[in-house]
């Protein structure tokens, strides 16, 4: 019985890796096929948009992964292929976008605000230092005021 | 004062960031990068023809004249919206009409489309493989583009063609086109 789970589970693993790939477009030299992989898991499906050709399988997605295929097959390096379907849809096409003058707040707004805030902590310790430094500790206690702690004080303890 | 002003960048920064934010929703998603085929040459193309018929579509016979090249399919509800409007077109022709077929679950099922609801188009050929379609950046039918005499991409348009986008935008191009 355990074993069998087991089966089922491996077999349900298998399937969720290769969920849109079909068995007749798979090539036969299988480092082409890992190449075709590869490629096909970085470029958008055009009408689902936030799945890969690789995961998607819509009409678009499976002629898309053929395609990468034949021009893998026919000697094409990965990003030459990823080159042709950018110069057919533009960046959009890639997952992941490029870095060029367009996309480099987006690559590097994350780590600008990181350090903008840093300096910003920076400046506001290195300010609070200064003026605890220079007013050497707080004022003392007027005489009312002593009282009014004592009185306090004592109310607390009598509770 | 200096001190004050430094406590109110973090605030700039965050309006900037909100503006930023406000024009990218003011953008459509769905409308894609078009302009990358724009003002570049048709890629070489070889289409079958229809179930039945003799003649495919070639990149030569689009080439020699202004003329609109049309994505569309049987599957296509959509495709149906223009193509009464092709039909004018072609009854009063105005500018030739080739039509690019595909994703066709059926070869035959883009002949009965073809007589159910008429023919608009000088020529059609059936993108079977997709090649094409990938070629021209598709991604969902209908979509139309202006080609110019020399083959050049002058004009895509996503969706069915409406009255009002052929008047302000497709028919003006065309003329223009003409004149070159």
């Amino acid at each position: 019985m355990k074993k069998l789970i087991f089966v089922l589970a491996a077999l349900i693993a298998v399937n969720v890796s290769a969920l849109a790939v079909e068995p007749d477009e798979i090539l036969d030299d299988p480092a082409l096929e890992e190449r075709a992989r590869e490629v096909s898991k970085d470029v958008r499906c055009v009408v689902c948009q936030n799945q890969s050709i690789d995961d998607s399988n819509s009409g678009i997605a499976k002629k898309m992964r053929i395609l990468v295929r034949e021009r893998i097959k026919e000697g094409d390096s990965n990003q030459q292929v990823i080159d042709y379907l950018v110069s057919r849809y533009g960046d959009f096409v890639l997952l992941k976008p490029p870095v060029k003058t367009k996309t480099l707040f987006l690559w590097f707004g994350p780590a600008l605000m990181v350090v903008l805030g840093l300096i910003g902590i920076i400046f506001y310790y290195r300010r609070r230092s200064k003026e605890t430094g220079e007013t050497t500790g707080a004022a003392p206690l007027s005489p009312k005021e002593k009282a009014r702690l004592e009185a306090l004080l004592k109310e607390e303890g009598s509770n | 004062m200096k001190s004050r002003l430094f406590f109110f960048i973090p605030l700039i920064l965050f309006g900037v960031l909100i503006l930023y934010f406000a024009v990218g929703l003011t953008k459509d998603p769905s409308k894609l990068d078009t302009d990358v085929l724009l003002n570049q040459p048709m890629g070489d193309f070889k289409l079958v023809p229809v179930q039945g018929r003799s003649e495919g579509l070639t990149i030569d016979d689009v080439k020699g004249q202004v003329s609109l090249v049309n994505f569309f399919g049987s599957w296509c509800v959509a495709c149906l919206q223009e193509h009464p409007f092709f039909l004018q077109l072609k009854e009063n022709n105005v500018i030739p009409l080739y039509g690019v077929d595909w994703d066709e679950k059926k070869p035959n099922d883009v002949v009965r489309w073809l007589a159910r609801h008429g023919d608009p188009y000088t020529k059609i050929g059936v993108d079977v493989t997709g090649e094409t379609i990938i070629d021209w950046g598709i991604t969902g039918a209908p979509e139309t583009f202006v080609v110019d005499k020399e083959g050049i991409i002058r004009y895509k348009h996503i969706g069915p063609i409406t009255e009002r986008s052929w008047r302000e935008t497709l028919w003006p191009l065309i003329v223009e086109l003409r004149k070159q």
